[in-house]
């Protein structure tokens, strides 16, 4: 069959069972438009700003399993859309670009909205093409696809001429890629699983620490399964919330910077260590040098073999799929005779529960002033604990993280490596697009949601009855907050003023704003947006305490053993 | 510590430039870097002389294997091998030093390969060492040009790259 090049784009989407493409139009995809509009399958999501459309793309692959496809155009579309794109790639998230470029003919002529795309996201995709005949669109597509989902996923871009997407040649879906330089491992290494299996079962002070990776792979089933045959104390990174069940005894909250301390604690005085899907981040192991100090073994599971022994040394490598991986851990253990030593771990236990004791988590609430922590729990009991939640970047998502307790993977969206400010909104409309039935709600703060707020106009076209729970504390507050610790309180440009009226503003764009000032208010207003506006976009708008801080904390530099574990610590 | 790094990568437009971005981007450094196609036209062969402690060697690699285009790397430094570069100088020459340059190039087997009244052209092959030492022997103020490829590296006896 004789088709397009824009034609053939949308086939593949079609073939690859793409749902939603998210994007905006332009000069160079009108081709391409011109083909979506001529079919039904793939339906298509017109954003108000291209950074929007991939992190809506962005959202919906990380509320599900599939791989999130966005459009856009060439020179300011594509640049739009670098942060988006690397947002994505700092997270591992599964997705697929498509950009316009100027014809073939002009590349390279400084022609009007040209931009060297495939060059400037270079550094930020996992791949990336520029496709110079029509011919190879079909078979770059399914590599693209291929690509993005497989080993430690990610964006790619596809870079599309406008003359190419206009070309016709004879189309064909291929039914498989094979691509003789990139082969990723998926089964570990049975000589180093035997290892790391005999490693484990010997510990005295095991700790298992999870991350992304567990969720990217679906893999909380079996995580669960083996956390719980060994019994052993488990942490999750801030991308592997929901991994395990927050709710379960052995689950000690998050690591690093804002996490527990006990999960801290025990990720430091752990003689075996198994980290899973997880990359050892600044932000969760705190000074390297200093987490060094102490003599514990290390197992690593992950995929992309660069991940480990990158920023600790680890003993046990074990380049593959959490996945397979963890079954085949699971399936070693049934069927060996070891068992975990008991005394060992209770005594270990002993200790954990006197860190846990400690009760870092608690905060003093208070009757006069909302306190953000005690809305992100009053949102956790509306909705039973059962809602997908985003987030932007700032105090409000430590927040969200630490006092929304995740009991499953795929229900927190947030920019965890690259830390964008304005994804929360659209994750969110990402994530309703793709989960229909479920409540989703976006905790934000007021400068963050300010970076993505034309998305409003997109929700109502879209009718995206999603929840935003603004915590409004009129401050950049996660620099304020390091500006009090560390710059001697000099609060340099982290003051929002001139805010807008967001409760109206949200009304403007025909959706239901409300504000909440009093502490009693917070959860009638949460119970009214999730009830009687159920089927409506609703802005809460929460004037929170000012002056509160993200605790625990352990500062830059510092050791996780090193914590503030109140304002009373400083 | 000093490493020769060779690598197969498909031969894409734009393929060197995601391996020379790589470099630059995670601040490793690059002594040399050479690259051309192989006896098969679909793949390049590239050899990347660089420095780093062996964590910094072993994520170098790691990253070069991540890249898709890069169907094989290895450190050949690791074990027995053979380098060699390429240099052309081009030298004044004249007078007396025409003889003496001469001499000096027969001592280093060179070959002078242009040759006009006031110039030669010297071309020479050998390890690093070899070419620095020949550039030594020769007095700077005669020294009009030079160009050097960059090293190229291949294992020793049975150590093969190949696909
Ligand atoms: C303001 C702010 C504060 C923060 N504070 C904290 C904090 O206190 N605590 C915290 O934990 N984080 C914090 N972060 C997040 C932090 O910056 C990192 O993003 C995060 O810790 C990384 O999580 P991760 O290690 O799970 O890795 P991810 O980035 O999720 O990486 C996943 C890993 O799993 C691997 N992988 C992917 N798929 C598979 C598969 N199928 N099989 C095997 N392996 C796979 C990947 O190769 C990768 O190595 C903060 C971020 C911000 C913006
Ligand atoms: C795009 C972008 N610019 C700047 C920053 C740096 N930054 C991190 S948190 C923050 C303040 C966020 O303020 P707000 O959204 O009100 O959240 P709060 O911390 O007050 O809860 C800033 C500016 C960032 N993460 N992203
Ligand atoms: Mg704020």
């Amino acid at each position: 069959m004789v088709l397009s090049g824009a034609e053939i784009v949308i086939r593949c989407l079609q073939e690859e069972k793409v749902e939603y493409v998210f994007g905006y139009p332009g000069g160079a995809v009108l081709f391409l438009y011109d083909a979506l509009f001529q079919q039904e399958k793939v339906r298509h999501v017109l954003v108000r700003h291209e950074q929007a459309a991939v992190h809506a793309a962005d959202g919906f692959a990380r509320s599900t399993e599939k791989v999130g496809v966005a459009m856009v155009t060439s020179g300011p579309g594509a640049t739009n859309a670098v942060t988006g794109i690397a947002t994505a790639y700092c997270d591992s998230i599964p997705m697929v670009i498509i950009s316009g470029q100027v014809p073939v003919a002009a590349i390279g002529q400084d022609a009007f909205q040209e931009v060297d795309t495939v060059g400037i996201t270079r550094p930020c995709v996992k791949h990336n093409f520029l496709v110079r005949d029509v011919r190879d669109i079909a078979t770059t597509m399914k590599k693209a696809f291929h690509l993005a989902r497989t080993g430690r996923p990610g964006p790619v871009l596809v870079d599309i001429p406008k003359d190419v997407s206009m070309q016709r040649c004879e189309y064909e879906y291929p039914k498989e890629v094979s691509m003789r330089s990139y082969n990723p491992v998926t089964k570990g290494h049975s000589g180093q699983l035997k290892k790391a299996v005999q490693l484990l079962l010997e510990a005295k002070r095991p700790m298992i620490y999870t991350g992304g990776g567990v969720v990217l792979a679906n893999a909380a089933e079996q995580l669960t399964k083996l956390t719980r045959l060994l019994g052993y104390p488990i942490t999750n990174t801030l991308m592997g919330l929901g991994g395990y069940p927050s709710s379960d005894r052995q689950f000690l909250g998050m690591p690093g910077m804002h996490g527990t301390f006990e999960a801290n604690m025990a990720m430091h005085y752990s003689d075996v260590l198994l980290a899973v899907g997880a990359r050892f981040d600044d932000r969760v192991i705190g000074n390297p040098a200093h987490f060094a100090e102490e003599p514990r073994k290390i197992i690593h599971v992950d995929i992309d073999p660069s991940s480990i022994s990158k920023r600790v040394r680890v003993d046990v490598p074990i380049v593959g799929d959490v996945k397979d991986v963890l079954d085949e851990m699971i399936r070693q253990i049934e069927s060996g005779e070891a068992r975990p030593n008991p005394d060992a771990l209770a005594s270990w236990w002993k200790q954990v529960e006197q860190w846990r004791e400690r009760k870092c988590m608690v905060y003093k609430n208070s009757d006069e002033i909302i306190k953000p922590q005690f809305v992100v729990q009053k949102l956790w009991e509306v909705t039973g604990g059962d809602a997908i939640i985003t987030s932007d970047v700032g105090q409000h998502q430590m927040w969200a993280a630490q006092y929304y307790g995740f009991d499953k993977p795929r229900r927190w969206l947030n920019s965890g490596g690259l830390g964008t400010m304005g994804v929360g909104m659209p994750y969110a409309m990402g994530a309703k697009l793709a989960n229909p039935d479920m409540p989703v709600a976006c905790v934000t703060g007021e400068a963050s949601i300010q970076m993505n707020i034309q998305e409003l106009s997109t929700c109502k076209q879209f009718r995206l009855p999603i929840k935003i729970c603004n915590l409004n504390n009129r401050y950049l507050g996660m620099v304020r907050q390091w500006q009090e610790l560390f710059h001697g309180g000099r609060y340099s440009e982290s003051y929002m003023d001139s805010l807008p009226d967001f409760a109206k503003l949200a009304e403007a764009y025909g959706h239901v704003g409300i504000r909440v000032d009093r502490p009693g208010d917070v959860e009638g207003a949460l119970r009214e947006a999730f009830t009687t506006y159920k089927n409506e976009l609703v802005f809460l708008d929460f004037q929170i305490d000012q002056t509160e801080n993200v605790y625990p904390m352990v500062q830059g530099g510092k050791g996780l053993t090193e914590m503030i574990l109140s304002a009373e610590d400083l | 510590m000093r490493h020769v790094i060779s690598l197969l990568i498909e031969n894409e437009s734009g393929a060197l430039s995601r391996v020379s971005g790589l470099f630059s981007a995670r601040g490793y450094n690059i002594e040399s870097l050479t690259v051309a196609p192989t006896e098969d036209f679909s793949m390049s062969r590239m050899t990347i002389v660089t420095t780093g402690s062996d964590e910094i060697i072993e994520q170098i690699t790691k990253q070069l294997n991540k890249l898709v285009e890069v169907v094989k790397v290895v450190d050949i430094s690791e074990a027995a091998h053979l380098e060699r570069e390429l240099m052309l100088v081009k030298v004044r020459a004249t007078g007396k030093d025409r003889e003496e340059i001469k001499r000096t190039a027969d001592i280093f087997r060179a070959r002078i390969i242009d040759v006009t009244d006031a110039s030669y052209v010297v071309e020479l092959t050998g390890n690093q060492g070899k070419l620095d030492a020949f550039i030594g022997a020769i007095d700077p103020a005669l020294i009009l040009e030079t160009v050097r490829s960059g090293v190229c590296g291949i294992g020793r006896g049975d150590r093969v790259l190949k696909v």
